[in-house]
Formats: structure tokens, C-alpha cells, sequence
């Protein structure tokens, strides 16, 4: 079976300093990849040229047959097909600060995807009881623990259903126990044929939680 | 001994200073109104001239004053001036009413007016007083004899009085259609018309005056024996023909100021102008400045609503817009914030006049709205700035178009940050809307003015107008400090 997401030899400089040295990496649907290494090693810049946030120098990166080449970041409008295959999880969640939490989830659904409102909440209802927060709809993410506002961030990732989740860093503000319950939840969504690529920099939940770890050295 | 000889010093430069205003006669009138009043000599502008000129000159004589020195003042502020001492006569077409007798020390009237009306030529048939103006458009000076008239017809005959800050624009706007009328006194009238070149272009006036008024002299309510001297003098030249010999001079004789001055001579005391109230009290002013008042907030609201759409389309083009187009809007912003928004607010009036005869209270809602857009242009591109990166990046990696990115998310954030500046805005904009009363919009502040001059007080009428802003002021300020609270951008 063909892989999910193909990265090859990316090369990311900024000032000419290299950020990413030709990064080659593989996620197949079901997959859980973990992606280490120390902090300013080019982990998050690798996620946002997968999400076409950032542009790239040199290599290729496909996404389920879409392909992004080295050069400007493309237009919006010819990123759709990329937009449907990925989603991203923040490390600080972003979290649309106007919107519940229930609205950060209906949103694509409703504006993207072309869903009535109720349909939409009942999708996002569902998807945040899936992840454990279905209690904290009507909540602004203000009020929202660290912990709450990730699975609530998870969610409006996953609501318009992308084959392929990025995160990065998501352990970053959990304590132990949640830990492990993150990655419950992640292998869950693989179980479901996802593919996740996870930015991080502990060992132990790479360990722990992933199938396959790609080590990033400086 | 050095401080007593300080003190001597002291004394007697200021016995100095009193026997110098003894030796003039210090007198006030409003040289804007120009000829056959006041104006400024062309052969010498330092020197004014004009009929109350050599009045005030030859009563100065009389007196026995070695020169009679003229102060500039505004006319509308004649009363209050002449009460502070700024000089001792005051002397510019100044008007007889009641409540000028009533409040000032006030002389025997020297000259007779007339009250007339000047309307457009093919007007000339149907219209023949102010029954005749039936929810028309009827200007005139403010803080005048002729305003109190307007304004008592508009509620028995339904006219609408404008009041102008001078005497030029009234005949200018007749002219132009923008006004059915004006009404003011024979002198300015016939004056205008010469300046017009003559009847029959742009305008006549009617030949049945309105009614009748009379000039005269003001002083300070505690100078009542002055006036009675100042009133001998008048006399003695309506005996002995200098006053006759004055009027004539200046082309404004005729025989209304024989008759006059007869009267006045049998009589001895002027008689009162009939027909003006009496007594004024605050609450016959309650309606009108509740009027004014919502005048006031309708200019403000409306303003503030063209000054929000502008605003967001200038503030767009700023943050979405081609180089040219930021560049052009840059340009539009700072024009409008370097140059004094008064100056706005007559190029759009007058200025425009010849291309697009705008209404005043729509010239008034533009003028305010053009210039406050350049202000929440800036507040808007500041809070579009201010939306966070991340938020903006994961809106795109929903799959949002940049159109929805701002409708939903990057719109609806900045303003947040919008909200509590536009709201001081806007109570910044309450008290400039003030400012177009110059373009005779009569709102709150400019129908205070009326009512301070009427009364010839502006303890209470300004308590009043202060109490009418901060009641719609304040709220707005409370307002703005809780959204500023509520919606401060999460840590």
C-alpha cells in the first residue's frame, strides 16, 4: 500500500542558514509517526510545509496523490485538495478566541464543507463527546484547561475528517496522566486508518506511543 | 521703604490707566458687519468706518473724551463683553429688545429698521410675508431679533429658520436654492442686493417689511448714568442735525428716521419694541434644546455610521489592497487628519457648492463622517494587525478562503480590539459635531449660544448644554471601559 504522506529530501533555509537538511520521511494510513529531536531542530518547520504555511527549498512533499514543490507557498484557492487531506494541531491550539468551543469544531463544517448548522453541531457534538470533552461545548476556550483546549483543538482538526493529523509538540502542557491518555486517543484515531505525524521532543511518549520514530538531528 | 515706593509706582500707574480711559471713550462693535455699520477703512484697514463709527465718535466729542477707540468683538458677544468691561459702549447695529433693556443699560434708539424678506425673483408673486413660507427654508443671522421671529413662525406657520453666522451666506444659499428666504434687517438687505448687482438677479426684496426694530447703544447695567448722559448726547444730535447729517452720509436716510426721531424727542424715554416676549424663563427653552439635542445625537449617529463603512473599506484596502490603492489610501488618511476638520466642513458646504448644492445636515453627516472614517481607518488596520498569526493560520488550514478568514475569524476579532476606541470616538465625535452649526445646523451647542445671548446669561444655559452632553457622554465612556475589560485579548 502506498504511504499516506511522503516527504522527500525537504530543505528548509532561512538566510541561508539550513533549518531543514533533505528530510525523508514515510506515514502509511494507520500509522502513528513519531518526529524527534531537540528543540530548533526544524520539527515545526517540517509540519507547516506539510500544511502549505511555509514555503520550501528543495524536495517534495505528497499528500495522498497532492503534491507540494519547492518555491512560493501557492494561493488558497489551489490548496483546497491539500486543506481536505490535512489537519494540524497547534501546539498552543489556537483556538479561535471569539468562537465556543463547540463553533471552533462546526466551523469548516458549516463554511468549508457546506453543512446546515444543525448538522454540523451534531457532527462536532459527537466528535467532542468521542474526545472526552462533549460536556464543554458551550465554553470559550478562555476557559478551557490545557488539556480540555487540545482535544477541543483536535476535534476542529478533525472535523472535516483528513486522512492525514499533524501536531506538534502535544505533550507539551499535559502532566503524566494525561499523557496517557493522549495517547490513547491517538491510537484510536489510527485505528480509524489515519495517518498522525507527531512533532515532539519526549522520548518517553515517542516510545511509548508511536510505531515509528524518525530521529532529527541538528 | 522700597516696597512703599513700589506701591507708589503701583498706584499710580493704575490712576494713570483710569485717567487715560477717561480721556477716550472705549467702545465695541463687530467690524465683520461691515459697511454702512462698522468696516475696516480701505484706505487705512487699522482704522474702521461707518455710521456707528462717527456716532460713537461724536458722542465721544460730547462727552468731552479726547477719541473715541474701537475694540473688535464679536456681535453675538456685544452684551456679555460690554458687562465684563472690555469696553464701556457697545455700538454695531445693536438691536432694542426687551431682554437687552432688562439685562444692560441700554440708550434711546437712533436708528429704525426694518425687518424685510428677500426672496428669489419668481418667488416674488407668491410670497408676501412669512405666512407665505410654509414649511420653507427661511435663513438669518443668529442670536438676532430676525431669528426670534423665524422661530416663533415656525410654530404658527411652519417655516424652517436657518441661522448663519454671517450675512453674506444667507443671500449666497438664497441664490443657490438652497433657501426660499431670508429675512433680515432693510440695511444688510439693500446691501447684499448691490452686491448681487442690483434686482431682478438672484433675488428681491420685498417692499412690505416683516417689522419694525431699532439700533441701539448698550452699556453695562451699572453705567446707567453714563447712559443717561450718552442718550443726551443722542438727542442733541437728532436736534441739531448731525445724526441726520451721519445717516445721510452714509446713504441709509430716509424719512422712518425723522419720524423717529421725532418720537423720540415728545417721549423722552424710548419706547419699548412691541410684540417680543417678555419674560424668559429656562423652561420655554426646555423644547428647543431638546431639540437641538437630538439634532445633535442624529448628526453624531449617522456621521459615526459613514465614518464606520468608509473606515473598514479604507482599512481593507490598507491591509488587502495593491500598492497603489495603499498608497492612495494613506494619502486620504493623513489629508483628512492634517488639515482642521472646520476647514473640511467648508470646502464640502461652500466649497462644493458651485459642482453639488449639498443640504447642510447632509453636508454636516459628510464632513463628520469623511473625517472620522480616516480616524477608525487607523483603529481598524490596528486591530486587523493585531489578530494573532496562529489564529489566522489555523482558519487557512481548515480550508477557509481568505474572504472567510476575515468574515469569520479575522473580522470578527479585530474587532474586539476595535470596539472600545470607536466608542471613544464616538464621544469624541458627539462634541465635534458642534463644530457644523457654521454650516447652519442649529444643535446643541449653537442653541445654547442662542439662548445665552437671548438671556444675556451663560451661567445656566451652559450648566444646561454641559449636563445634556455628559448625560449622553458619559454612558458611552462607561460602555467603552467595560468592553475594554470584557474583551482584552486573552494572555
Amino acid at each position: 500500500m502506498s504511504a499516506l504522506l511522503v516527504i522527500d529530501r525537504l530543505s528548509v533555509r532561512y538566510d541561508s542558514r539550513d533549518v531543514l537538511r533533505a528530510l525523508s520521511l514515510e506515514v502509511a494510513r494507520g500509522e502513528i509517526v513519531a518526529l524527534m529531536g531537540p528543540s530548533g531542530v526544524g520539527k515545526s518547520t517540517a509540519l507547516r510545509a506539510v500544511a502549505a504555511l511555509q514555503p520550501f527549498d528543495d524536495g517534495r512533499i505528497v499528500v495522498d496523490g497532492f503534491a507540494l514543490a519547492p518555491g512560493p507557498v501557492p494561493p488558497e484557492s489551489r490548496l483546497v485538495p491539500l486543506r481536505r487531506r490535512v489537519g494540524l494541531v497547534f501546539q498552543a491550539h489556537a483556538l479561535f478566541a471569539h468562537l465556543t468551543a463547540l463553533d471552533n469544531v462546526t466551523l469548516a463544517l458549516r463554511h468549508v464543507l457546506g453543512q446546515t448548522r444543525s448538522l454540523a453541531e451534531t457532527v462536532a457534538t459527537q466528535l467532542l463527546a468521542s474526545l472526552e470533552v462533549g460536556s464543554r461545548a458551550s465554553a470559550w476556550p478562555s476557559q478551557l484547561s490545557g488539556g480540555e483546549a487540545q482535544r477541543v483543538a483536535i476535534a476542529r482538526a478533525l472535523a472535516p475528517n483528513p486522512p492525514l493529523l499533524l501536531m506538534d509538540e502535544p505533550t507539551a502542557a499535559l502532566d503524566p496522566a494525561r499523557r496517557t491518555a493522549l495517547g490513547t486517543t491517538l491510537r484510536h484515531l489510527s485505528e480509524q486508518g489515519r495517518g498522525l505525524l507527531i512533532a515532539t521532543h519526549d522520548t518517553e511518549f515517542a516510545r511509548g506511543h508511536a510505531d515509528r520514530v524518525v530521529q532529527l538531528t541538528v | 521703604m522700597k516696597k512703599s515706593i513700589g506701591l507708589a509706582l503701583c498706584l499710580s500707574a493704575t490712576l494713570g490707566a483710569q485717567s487715560a480711559s477717561r480721556r477716550e471713550l472705549v467702545w465695541g462693535g463687530d467690524a465683520e458687519g461691515g459697511a454702512p455699520f462698522v468696516e475696516a477703512d480701505p484706505a487705512d484697514p487699522s482704522r474702521v468706518r461707518g455710521f456707528d463709527v462717527e456716532i460713537a465718535e461724536r458722542i465721544a466729542r460730547a462727552l468731552g473724551r479726547q477719541a473715541a477707540r474701537f475694540v473688535q468683538v464679536q456681535w453675538s458677544s456685544i452684551d456679555q463683553s460690554v458687562e465684563r468691561g472690555d469696553f464701556t459702549l457697545g455700538l454695531s447695529g445693536v438691536e432694542d429688545t426687551p431682554v437687552r433693556r432688562a439685562r444692560h443699560a441700554v440708550t434711546i434708539p437712533y436708528f429704525e429698521f426694518r425687518e424685510v424678506l428677500a426672496v428669489r425673483p419668481e418667488d416674488a408673486g407668491r410670497i408676501h410675508g412669512l405666512a407665505d413660507l410654509r414649511g420653507r427654508r427661511v435663513a438669518t443671522l443668529g442670536a438676532t431679533m430676525a431669528y426670534d421671529m423665524l422661530v416663533a413662525a415656525r410654530d404658527s406657520t411652519g417655516l424652517i429658520p436657518l441661522s448663519y453666522d454671517d450675512d453674506v451666506h444667507p443671500y449666497a444659499d438664497l441664490v443657490a436654492g438652497r433657501v426660499d428666504a431670508v429675512l433680515l434687517d432693510h440695511i444688510i438687505a439693500q446691501r447684499a442686493l448691490r452686491r448681487a448687482g442690483g434686482s431682478g438677479r438672484g433675488f428681491v426684496i420685498l417692499a412690505q417689511p416683516v417689522a419694525l426694530g431699532h439700533y441701539v447703544g448698550v452699556l453695562a447695567r451699572a453705567d446707567s448714568v453714563l447712559r443717561d448722559s450718552v442718550d443726551a448726547v443722542l438727542r442733541e444730535a437728532m436736534r441739531d442735525g448731525t445724526l441726520e447729517q451721519i445717516f445721510r452720509r452714509w446713504n441709509v436716510w430716509d424719512q422712518s428716521q425723522g419720524a423717529l426721531f421725532e418720537r423720540v424727542l415728545r417721549i423722552g424715554r424710548a419706547a419699548k419694541a412691541a410684540g417680543a416676549p417678555t419674560s424668559f424663563q429656562i423652561v420655554a427653552y426646555l423644547p428647543s434644546l431638546a431639540r437641538a439635542a437630538a439634532v445633535t445625537l442624529l448628526v453624531s449617529i449617522l456621521s459615526m455610521a459613514l465614518a464606520v463603512i468608509v473606515g473598514l473599506a479604507l482599512a481593507s484596502a490598507r491591509v488587502y489592497g495593491p500598492g497603489w490603492l495603499r498608497v492612495a489610501t494613506t494619502l486620504y488618511v493623513e489629508l483628512i487628519r492634517g488639515t482642521p476638520l472646520l476647514l473640511q466642513l467648508f470646502v464640502i458646504y461652500y466649497g462644493l457648492a458651485g459642482v453639488v448644492r449639498l443640504p447642510a445636515f447632509l453636508a454636516a453627516v459628510l464632513a463628520l463622517g469623511l473625517n472620522y472614517a480616516a480616524y477608525e481607518a487607523e483603529i481598524y488596520r490596528g486591530a486587523l494587525d493585531a489578530v494573532p498569526r496562529s489564529q489566522l493560520e489555523a482558519a487557512r488550514t481548515l480550508g477557509l478562503s481568505e474572504l472567510q478568514i476575515l468574515r469569520l475569524v479575522r473580522g470578527p476579532q479585530a474587532l474586539r480590539f476595535a470596539l472600545a476606541p470607536m466608542t471613544n470616538d464616538f464621544v469624541a465625535l458627539l462634541k465635534d459635531s458642534s463644530l457644523v452649526s457654521v454650516i447652519t445646523v442649529v444643535e446643541l451647542t449653537k442653541q445654547t449660544a442662542i439662548y445665552a445671548t437671548n438671556i444675556g446669561s451663560w451661567v445656566i444655559p451652559g450648566a444646561l448644554c454641559a449636563a445634556v452632553y455628559l448625560a449622553m457622554s458619559l454612558p458611552l465612556a462607561r460602555l467603552a471601559r467595560r468592553l475594554e475589560r470584557r474583551w482584552r485579548p486573552a494572555a
